[in-house]
């Protein structure tokens, strides 16, 4: 258990930072959103990524990876989380690579892997069926015929699904969890890309009658579910990490405001309801940072108490992003809820990371039963 | 193995070999070892334990060798912190000199002050009180009035403190005076030391809603104090405060941990209490959720304590994380015991009433107990200025 970023991880961390601000900025999202971007990213700046060595740093070297952990992929994306960045590297990556090193076959690990190091395979998670977060007990189904496997359903809110090279498809075996890894433009998969308030991507993706070969099975069917749930474990510290560097992006944006805000003759920052109401703010962040790498941690160190601290990150920071960019318009005053302001770029993502794997009702309602009551 | 883990084992084995069974048990107040010219010991046990911690200087484990510490670093002082709680091995002494004065006499101390209050400090043979607030001086503490007038060979002290901690067990006191009258706010403040036998103290406790009364008045009338009992300069005794509240708000941080209570934490209560339905969830889903919520808090507050510590190891601390603790884990040691009282119900209600039995009495006396944590040493709404402040820049 470590919980500070060692000489490399502090540098990748600057990097990044340095990166990030002067490609993708968050005025890149709004170029995005304002053009109505049919792919949701720019694959210019994603080559760059990919240059950078983000979509091969947490793969092991034996296939083309640096395997470098964690706790440097959750820097970067931190630092991605304070510029709105949008790219691929959560779905094809943190949730993809996961899935597919975990439980995949030696074949799998050597097509897959070594192309998404390079760039040059995307890939998404077909997960959820309802308005909320449910990683298991899934309606599509997959039936066995000959050879093949029939697969039946609708999965929505797809992160990337309509870009994506390859689906990662979450369904009920006849016993356990099967998750395949398909071609997304196999015949009978039909993809719908959906504009979200966060003007990032998300699909709805049909099958109908699509038929998959046995190969494609990650793992069988009684490792299923483990599977998966490591992979969204991962992904949920990922993305709390993402929430982190978004939300305190958002509180120094907030609090440089008001330094520079004048009413009634002072500086707003000086008034003591607003004062208060910053170190607060500032006291959550504290802690969510001192959760978010020991989450990050649990990782690189494959701790058995990974699934509490993904729930204990995940639900700290949909509650902290939420608060941090309430406040943030509030504080804003007038200025906050106009579209020319950035924060309102803050407050949409906030409320679609919640929603992504699970809100926090979902995350402490889990706490509490990996504790034991 | 590295040197640490060689400590460790070493260590271990040292308290393993030294420490009493009776005196690896949960500790309750009534077994606390107090410094003191006059110490009471709960038991033959207690003592041992104790003599045997003081010989090895490790009642102030990082203090100097030489001055009767024990003259380890910051790393092993924690592994043996860490080795006590995993045997359970209970506080051997318990003294303010030990947690704040000590580190300001190190600091601010000349030689024969240190000679003269360390030793004695680290032995047990004295007990300390602090005497800062005032009763028109509590958030406000600078507006302090009693006074040290200079009369050539001594000073005279006149004026009278309030929330004096045990002061009537205590052999010295600690104070903040006022040197200077006619200088702003703080500059005239000094830092003296007075011996509570000299003439013209005199205390009276203070009863609180817990039903305890651990805290006094202190009145000095025409106290003679003789100038070697000032520490640091004349008039810059705000100084050596300020660095003494840093241990004072460290130690509020942690005391919500060390504070005699009921031997069950929040989630054993619950099964007790509560218990499960068949899905395996407390039964009620109110109680679940504020249990949760408290437990995840107090998780992160840990793993930032923790985060605060490695930070400082590796050279790279940064000094605002202290500063929100204070904070932090005085609020939520007052949750967690609005969570118990929950918990428990009326269970938790009895006023030594034999109905009852010991933890549930503990319940609501830690629960009026722990109000009283974020309000000394510093109020929440002083430690929220500060970050305000302090950390975010925000003006005045």
């Amino acid at each position: 258990m470590t919980l500070v970023l060692n000489e490399e991880q502090r540098l990748l961390k600057d990097t990044a930072k340095d990166f990030l601000t002067r490609v993708m900025p968050v005025t890149a999202l709004r170029k995005l959103r304002d053009q109505k971007d049919e792919l949701g990213f720019n694959p210019n700046h994603w080559q760059q990524m990919v240059e950078l060595g983000w979509a091969s740093m947490v793969l092991p070297e034996a296939y083309d990876g640096l395997d470098f952990g964690y706790m440097g992929l959750g820097a970067v994306i931190e630092e991605s989380g304070r510029t709105l960045a949008a790219s691929p590297l959560f779905s094809t990556v943190v949730l993809g690579s996961t899935i597919i090193i975990e439980g995949g076959s030696e074949e799998q690990k050597s097509t897959f892997l070594p192309q998404i190091a390079a760039g040059a395979l995307s890939l998404a998670l077909a997960l959820e069926e309802k308005p909320h977060h449910q990683p298991s007990d899934f309606a599509a189904t997959a039936v066995a015929d000959g050879d093949d496997y029939i697969i039946n359903g609708e999965k929505l809110f797809v992160l990337d699904g309509h870009s994506a090279d390859y689906l990662i498809i979450a369904t009920r075996l006849q016993a356990g969890t099967g998750l395949f890894i398909v071609d997304a433009n196999t015949d009978g998969i039909e993809r719908r890309r959906h504009h979200l308030i966060d003007s990032r991507n998300a699909a709805t993706v049909r099958f109908n009658q699509v038929r998959v070969k046995a190969s494609t099975l990650i793992g069988n069917a009684e490792q299923g579910q483990d599977i998966l749930n490591t992979g969204l474990d991962y992904g949920r510290i990922c993305l709390a990490a993402e929430m982190l560097g978004a939300a305190s992006e958002c509180f120094e944006r907030t609090v440089a405001y008001l330094k520079e805000r004048d009413q009634f003759g002072v500086k707003i920052g000086s008034f003591q309801a607003l004062q208060h109401r910053a170190a607060k703010m500032f006291i959550e962040l504290e802690l969510s940072k001192s959760v978010v790498l020991d989450a990050l941690s649990a990782i690189d160190e494959k701790r058995a108490d990974l699934p509490q601290l993904a729930s204990l990150a995940k639900a700290r920071l949909n509650d902290v992003f939420e608060l941090i960019t309430n406040e943030a318009v509030q504080m804003h005053g007038g200025i906050g809820v106009t579209d020319e302001l950035d924060i309102g770029f803050f407050l949409k993502r906030s409320r679609v990371a919640t929603q992504i794997l699970g809100s926090s009702h979902f995350h402490r309602d889990r706490y509490a039963s990996l504790c034991g009551y | 193995m590295s040197d640490l883990d060689q400590f460790r084992q070493t260590v271990h084995a040292w308290l393993e070999e030294n420490c009493p069974p009776s005196q690896r048990r949960p500790i309750t107040r009534d077994e606390q070892v107090w410094a003191g010219k006059n110490k009471v010991f709960p038991s033959n046990d207690a003592k041992l334990w104790f003599e045997r911690m003081r010989d090895k200087g490790w009642t102030v484990p990082e203090w100097p060798i030489e001055l009767g510490g024990g003259g380890l670093d910051e790393r092993q002082a924690k592994i043996l912190k860490e080795e006590m709680k995993r045997l359970g091995c209970r506080t051997p002494l318990f003294d303010l000199g030990i947690w704040m004065l000590g580190p300001a006499v190190l600091e601010y101390g000349t030689e024969a002050q240190r000679r003269q209050h360390i030793p004695n400090i680290a032995r047990g043979e004295v007990r300390w009180c602090q005497g800062y607030s005032e009763p028109g001086a509590g958030s406000d503490l600078a507006s302090l009035q009693t006074r040290a007038e200079d009369k050539g060979d001594h000073f005279l002290v006149n004026g009278a403190k309030i929330w004096t901690t045990n002061a009537d067990k205590a052999d010295w006191i600690f104070c903040l005076v006022r040197t200077d009258p006619s200088a702003k706010k703080q500059e005239g403040i000094s830092f003296l030391l007075i011996d509570m036998d000299d003439p013209g103290v005199s205390t009276t406790p203070i009863e609180l809603i817990s039903g305890e009364s651990e805290f006094c008045q202190t009145f000095f009338d025409n106290v003679k104090v003789p100038k070697g009992n000032l520490i640091g300069e004349l008039n810059k005794g705000w100084s050596v405060a300020k660095s003494l509240l840093k241990h004072e708000r460290k130690l509020m941080a942690e005391i919500g941990g060390d504070t005699p209570g009921p031997s069950f934490g929040p989630v054993q209560a619950a099964l007790e209490y509560v218990g499960l339905d068949s899905s395996g969830k407390l039964k009620d889903r109110g109680l679940r959720e504020q249990l949760v919520n408290h437990e995840m808090a107090f998780r992160a507050i840990g793993l930032t304590h923790f985060r605060s510590f490695e930070e400082r190891m590796n050279g790279v601390a940064d000094n605002n994380v202290p500063l929100i603790m204070k904070y932090v884990g005085t609020e939520e040691s007052k949750r967690k015991e609005e969570v118990l009282m929950a918990i428990l119900g009326h269970r938790a209600l009895g006023w030594n009433d034999a109905e009852f039995n010991d933890d549930e009495l503990l319940t609501n006396r830690g629960w009026l107990f722990s109000k009283a944590l974020s309000i000394a040493g510093g109020t929440s709404e002083v430690q929220l200025n500060i970050i305000a402040k302090r950390v975010l820049g925000l003006p005045e």
